[in-house]
């Protein structure tokens, strides 16, 4: 039924724009030879029925879609569809009515183009005001359930118990503690390889290397940075877990195979491409005249970038670690592949400790209830995320902004 | 200056020398420094790439075994209705079961007939069998030489993966198994054949009948659908930021939630899908099109950044001059500056797509997770996802799937790796046109 209704609005939107277009061409070419002249050109009257018929239409149909649950009978049947068409037509019918030269039909249209485009903006809007208001308002019904400075000052998270609700005693545990220190160390795992090695390739790309290699090694840093999360995650799980685990074995350390160390380590791999294309820029917009000034005192190249470059691009290159403490914080596929499902307080990067991201994928998927606190405690642990990463990237943004406006 | 080291200055005394000979060594280890983190970076990328195609590549292949199946009609028709009804009712296990018998000359006793029929995918070559016979009824009681594919844990064996000299226990095929298929081998009735059916099966519980077609076409419906949604969004709302909007603290905001929207945690999109499509609005779950709709609006951000970038590599005097000759602001910007800025938002568009068909975590939020068999044909009923596929399969530790879940990946990356080339290379063709 659906597509039988967007077809016909095709259909009536191609058919009144054409042929109130071709009316308003003949018009036009009736007058030629007077002193009259249109005040737009042929096809805005077109245009003008076009979007005149599209909105219409769009309203009648998300009406259509309200109403339908509120009324008897199905509203989509052939007297809706034929009201449907007849509206069209109506439509199309009184703007052909308008086609005169002093109708400014082209105003009309770009007006309705602005407010489109003011529309569309502001759905970016809303989806930020949606992930906000569903969040708080699913943690509120938590927090209800769950006192919050148990959940985010207790130690003991097991939410699994919290199936059984008639039973005393047995609501479950939703102390988050162990899930943000897993969270936190395997975050500062990645940055410990992401942050040394993103920024000195970014150093050695923008100071040192040549043409050649910077057009091979850019595209690879790429290929590094469009691998999917997943694809690292089953890297992770596949080859470098077992790696670690031969080689703790060897050094005689016991390790899991599913460890906080191989998942630090692969998500550090993926956002070593985000820390150095951003220091990149940040590097690239120091002004050429401070290393002029540093080489002429006779520093070499490396004292030139740690002594001035680095000092003065310092507030961009917070931000770019900033922007990826956030990625690691939220990135979900590789901890839940490979660093463990259950909480564990610990600082051992052997062992197998849970995050923030993992506890929400474990916690929503399977079968769920929407009123158990476990899968309510998920929306509460997104709640803390987003707000954590919200946090951290608008100080970063705003730091890197400020920054390039120091210098351009 | 005394006279003895006259020809020593501040620039060539032993010690100026040898801090000099610091600063330089210095100066190389820092360029080594340089090297090394770009060398690691490259390394664990060989890396990945070489342990995904080590794994995968042998999931392109599967081997059969050639066997002569004689269509019994006694055995598959035993009243002898030929309907097709009848005809897709038949024991096809009995006459397998029958022709590796023949094939090897065993008889069959109680306890290694389950052995010997497990050297085949009993249901995969039976549904082989039963389409063949249902499609041409007049086989019946004809013999055909047919390949018929081998179980999972055979195959694997032969492609080299499960060693003979594991002890008997800690392999699934046993020794009976591996004499048969030595055999087998030894007379040549065993080939290798090109995979089809990883390319043309959905997910499956037996590892040599999987394949990844249903999982495709789901993620072809989602990025269809996010494409659709995600595009005028992003490319509307930069055109409107950069050429239309007032600077007011609305607009402000605006921009600093687009901003901020492209670094949100992808699973936080899940969770809003979940929230507010399947709970608020009742969407039905795991169907593409909560899918695309969450997945476009992880997107349209990303566009939207392109977008503005785009149109500001636009010199000013395209717009000028066409405003200079009368045009309207909205016939500058839709006539003149779009066209040009089209080749950077294109690029957008493709690097936003192929960020989003990797994208997992906000597809298990809302239940793309089901285990699906059929492929999907509606944008409202349950489906999986390529990525979703591969973690799925990356549970289970069996080596056949292991295999499968590689050669997924590899082919998601040759998908992915095609859509940034391009986007690259149209890039690249744009600053040579500059």
């Amino acid at each position: 039924m659906f597509s039988y209704i967007l077809a016909i609005l095709g259909v009536a939107i191609i058919g009144g724009f054409a042929f109130n277009r071709s009316v308003a061409l003949r018009y036009t070419s009736a007058l030629e030879n007077t002193d009259m002249r249109f005040h737009s050109q042929s096809i805005y009257y077109g245009y003008l029925t076009a979007w005149s018929i599209a909105g219409i239409g769009g309203v009648i149909c998300i009406a259509g879609l309200f109403l339908e649950p509120f009324l008897a009978k199905s509203i989509f049947n052939p007297l809706w569809l034929f009201t449907l068409i007849l509206s069209c037509i109506g439509v199309t019918y009184v703007c052909n009515r308008l086609i005169t030269p002093e109708f400014h039909a082209r105003t009309y249209v770009e007006r309705c183009i602005i407010g489109s485009l003011i529309a569309l903006s502001t759905l970016a809007v809303l989806t930020t005001l949606g992930i906000i208001i569903s969040l708080l308002f699913e943690s509120l019904r938590f927090f209800n359930q769950v006192p919050i400075s148990e959940f985010l000052f207790g130690t003991q998270w097991s939410p699994q118990t919290a199936l059984r609700l008639d039973q005393a005693g047995q609501s479950g545990s939703f102390g988050a503690v162990s899930i943000f220190s897993g969270t936190l160390l395997i975050m500062i795992l990645a940055m410990c390889i992401a942050g040394p090695i993103g920024l000195m390739i970014a150093i050695y790309l923008s100071e040192y290397a040549s043409n050649p290699m910077r057009r091979i090694v850019k595209p690879l840093l790429e290929i590094l940075a469009g691998i999917p999360p997943v694809v690292y995650g089953f890297f992770a799980l596949m080859t470098v877990g077992p790696a670690i685990h031969a080689i703790a074995d060897n050094l005689g350390v016991a390790a899991s195979s599913q460890s906080a160390l191989s998942a630090g380590l692969v998500l550090g791999l993926m956002i070593i491409p985000l820390v150095s294309s951003l220091s990149d820029d940040v590097i690239n917009a120091v002004p050429q005249d401070l290393r002029d000034g540093s080489y002429a005192l006779g520093a070499t190249k490396s004292e030139t970038m740690k002594t001035i470059i680095f000092t003065a691009a310092l507030p961009g290159i917070i931000g770019a670690f900033l922007l990826a403490i956030s990625r690691a914080i939220g990135e979900t596929m590789i901890v839940v592949m490979a660093a463990g499902r259950a909480a564990n307080l610990t600082a051992n990067p052997f062992e197998a400790v849970t995050t923030v991201t993992v506890q929400i994928v474990t916690l929503l998927t399977g079968d769920q209830e929407f009123d158990s606190p476990k899968t309510l405690a998920a929306f509460s642990l997104g709640l803390v995320l987003f707000l954590l990463t919200l946090v951290l990237n608008m100080i970063a943004l705003a730091i890197v902004r400020k920054y390039r406006e120091r210098y351009n | 200056m005394s006279s003895s080291d006259v020809s020593y200055s501040v620039h060539n005394s032993p010690a100026a020398l040898q801090r000099l000979r610091k600063r330089k060594a210095k100066e190389t280890r820092f360029r080594m420094y340089g090297r090394a983190a770009i060398g690691f970076a490259m390394l664990s990328l060989l890396w990945l790439i070489l342990s995904l195609v080590s794994t995968g590549y042998s999931a392109f292949t599967q081997n059969f075994i050639t066997l002569d199946i004689t269509f019994e009609a006694s055995v598959l028709d035993p009243k002898g209705e030929n309907t097709p009804e009848a005809l897709r009712r038949g024991d096809y296990q009995n006459i397998i079961n029958t022709a590796l018998q023949k094939r090897l000359l065993q008889t069959a006793t109680q306890s290694n007939n389950r052995e010997l029929l497990s050297l085949v995918s009993v249901s995969g070559a039976a549904q082989g069998l039963r389409n063949r016979l249902t499609q041409d009824p007049t086989l019946l009681g004809e013999t055909l030489t047919i390949g018929v594919p081998t179980s999972d844990e055979v195959d694997q064996f032969l492609k080299g993966n499960i060693k003979k000299d594991t002890p008997e226990i800690r392999r699934k095929i046993s020794n009976a198994q591996i004499i048969w298929v030595e055999t087998l081998n030894k007379n040549g009735q065993i080939m290798s054949k090109f995979n089809t059916a990883f390319f043309t099966g959905t997910d499956s519980q037996d590892a040599e009948l999987a394949g990844i077609a249903g999982a495709m076409i789901g993620s072809l419906m989602l990025l269809s659908i996010a494409f659709i949604i995600a595009v005028p969004i992003g490319i509307g709302a930069a055109i409107y930021l950069d050429e239309f909007a007032p600077k007011t603290r609305w607009t402000d905001m605006i921009e600093i939630n687009i901003n901020n929207l492209a670094a949100v945690p992808s699973v936080i999109f899940g969770l809003l899908g979940l929230a507010f499509f399947l709970n608020f609005i009742g969407l039905p779950r795991s169907a593409p099109l909560v899918g695309g709709m969450v997945l476009a609006l992880r997107a349209f951000p990303t566009i939207t950044i392109a977008t503005r970038g785009a149109l500001r590599a636009v010199p000013p005097s395209i717009t000028e001059g066409a405003l200079s000759v009368g045009a309207s602001h909205v016939q500058a910007v839709f006539h003149h500056k779009l066209p040009l800025a089209a080749p950077g938002i294109l690029t957008g568009t493709i690097i936003s797509m192929a960020l989003i068909l990797g994208e997992t975590a906000p597809l298990l939020m809302i239940g793309m997770v089901a285990f699906m068999t059929e492929i999907p044909t509606s944008i409202l009923e349950p489906a999986t996802a390529l990525p979703v596929q591969i973690f799925l399969w990356s549970d289970s530790a069996e080596r056949a799937w292991t295999e499968r879940t590689a050669a997924a990946v590899i082919i998601l990356l040759c998908i992915l790796m095609t859509m940034n080339a391009f986007a690259i290379w149209l890039r690249y063709r744009l600053e040579q046109r500059r």
